[in-house]
């Protein structure tokens, strides 16, 4: 366990300069949301669950808990950590070389590829299915360090996924609502099917009944994560569609949408209809 | 815009109103199929040795498609009202019409041509199936023929407007 904390560090690490950058902010009169700061900190307590500490050590010897480690880590942090705008902070507290040099970077053909979400999906999705396909997983129960690259590819994919279809953080050529939706739907049948076949055929040297119920929280736990990043993009696609009709409404040159659109008096219903 | 976003017509088709209640309604009887039946009744099962693997994919698809439109139904009728198109009769109607199809839909593929898993195990399932598909079909009839009632009274009225 002793050796295990170091593990703590880069949890550590990305806590501290995070906190550095919100305090240097609200030193220069600009401060930062205290909820996006709670966000990451929450969000690399998740991430660093699964590599040490009671959930971690119990995953090696009971699915239930690797299962609850991987929701953890791959979904729950991951959703935080997206939500916490890292990159927003980052941009808006270096000074300006970096923050140029950090922007170019988004720019770059290679962080297009990573943050296009079919190909987070697939790396995160497709992560876990070769995952528990594969001898990966007995693989991992068995080495470490296998254990912690497979953890730590659950925490990037995760973020890569998770910022592709919400992301709070400056993204450019960041795809139209359809295909974000699509994805998320995909992606989700992905998880919820693997979840049902680990159910029927569970993995070599895992009884049935842990199976059952590791299955069991992988679907639900998946559904429960997935609604919450389903709610953030239609709630996206609500703010973006007012912007338009609020445009629209001003390029013609008349009142504010609200005004502007009919009233329901106008509409032509019949008697019956407000009931 | 174009008149037609702010002035839907006489079609309830043509509502946001309509089609966020559609995509409740079908919410709504997912739901209910995962709340009384999966979970509370427990006469559904997570998972029939009987389900084939193909199946499985179809579901979870489905599945994932229920959480989604459950949520966007109501960004939905949320838009129409802001675009002040709501139209309330046209919802109920709508939703009458999602209930009944995803019931029916449940009842017909989902359980007897992809076999995912029965109405209940263990009884003969014959009435069981009957009452399941009856009510999926009383109420997509009700649901389809309210609209069309809609629809007719919304034009007479208007015919009566500018005549």
């Amino acid at each position: 366990m002793g050796a295990e904390l170091i593990l703590a560090v880069p949890a550590l690490a990305a806590a501290i300069v995070y906190l550095s950058a919100t305090v240097l902010e609200g030193r220069r009169g600009r401060p930062w949301p205290w909820h996006r700061t709670v966000c990451w900190i929450a969000g690399t307590m998740c991430a660093a669950a699964g590599f040490f500490g009671p959930l971690a050590s119990a995953a090696h010897d009971s699915f239930v808990a690797h299962m609850a480690a991987h929701l953890l880590v791959g979904m729950v942090a991951p959703l935080l950590l997206v939500l916490a705008a890292p990159v927003t902070l980052a941009l808006r507290a270096l000074s300006v070389d970096p923050a140029r040099r950090l922007s170019r970077l988004l720019r770059s053909p290679i962080a297009h590829v990573f943050t296009h979400p079919v190909v987070a999906a697939v790396l995160n999705v497709g992560g876990i299915w070769a995952l528990y396909l594969t001898p990966l997983y007995d693989l991992m129960q068995r080495d470490m360090l296998v254990h912690w690259l497979v953890m730590l590819h659950f925490v990037i994919a995760g973020y890569l996924y998770t910022a592709a279809l919400i992301g709070i953080d400056p993204a450019p050529h960041r795809p139209g609502f359809v295909l974000r939706a699509a994805v998320l739907v995909v992606s989700l049948a992905g998880h919820g099917v693997l979840a049902k076949l680990l159910y029927a055929d569970p993995l070599p040297g895992v009884p049935p009944a842990e199976a059952h119920a590791g299955a069991e929280l992988m679907f639900y736990g998946g559904d429960a994560v997935e609604f919450v990043i389903i709610v953030l993009l239609c709630a996206e696609w609500y703010r973006v569609t007012g912007r338009q009709l609020r445009s629209v409404a001003s390029a013609v040159g008349r009142q504010p949408t609200r005004t502007r659109l009919r009233s329901p008096r106008t509409r032509p219903s019949t008697k019956g209809a407000s009931a | 815009m174009s008149r037609a976003s702010n002035h839907p017509g006489t079609n309830p088709l043509r509502y946001r109103s309509y089609w966020g209640g559609f995509l409740l309604g079908i919410a709504m009887m997912a739901a209910i199929d995962e709340i009384v039946f999966h979970q509370i009744l427990a006469w559904h099962h997570f998972y029939d040795d009987a389900t084939p693997r193909i199946a499985l994919l179809s579901d979870g698809l489905l599945h994932a498609a229920e959480l989604f439109v459950f949520v966007f139904g109501f960004f939905l009728m949320l838009d129409a009202r802001r675009r002040r198109s709501f139209w309330a009769a046209a919802s109920w109607a709508a939703f009458v019409t999602g209930l009944g199809l995803f019931q029916l839909w449940d009842g017909v593929i989902d359980h007897k041509v992809l076999r995912l898993h029965q109405v209940r195990y263990g009884v003969d399932l014959l009435p069981y199936d009957f009452a399941w598909n009856a009510a999926g079909a009383l109420l997509l009839a009700t649901g389809i023929i309210w609209t069309a009632t809609l629809a007719r009274r919304a034009q007479s009225a208007q015919i009566a407007q500018t005549s």
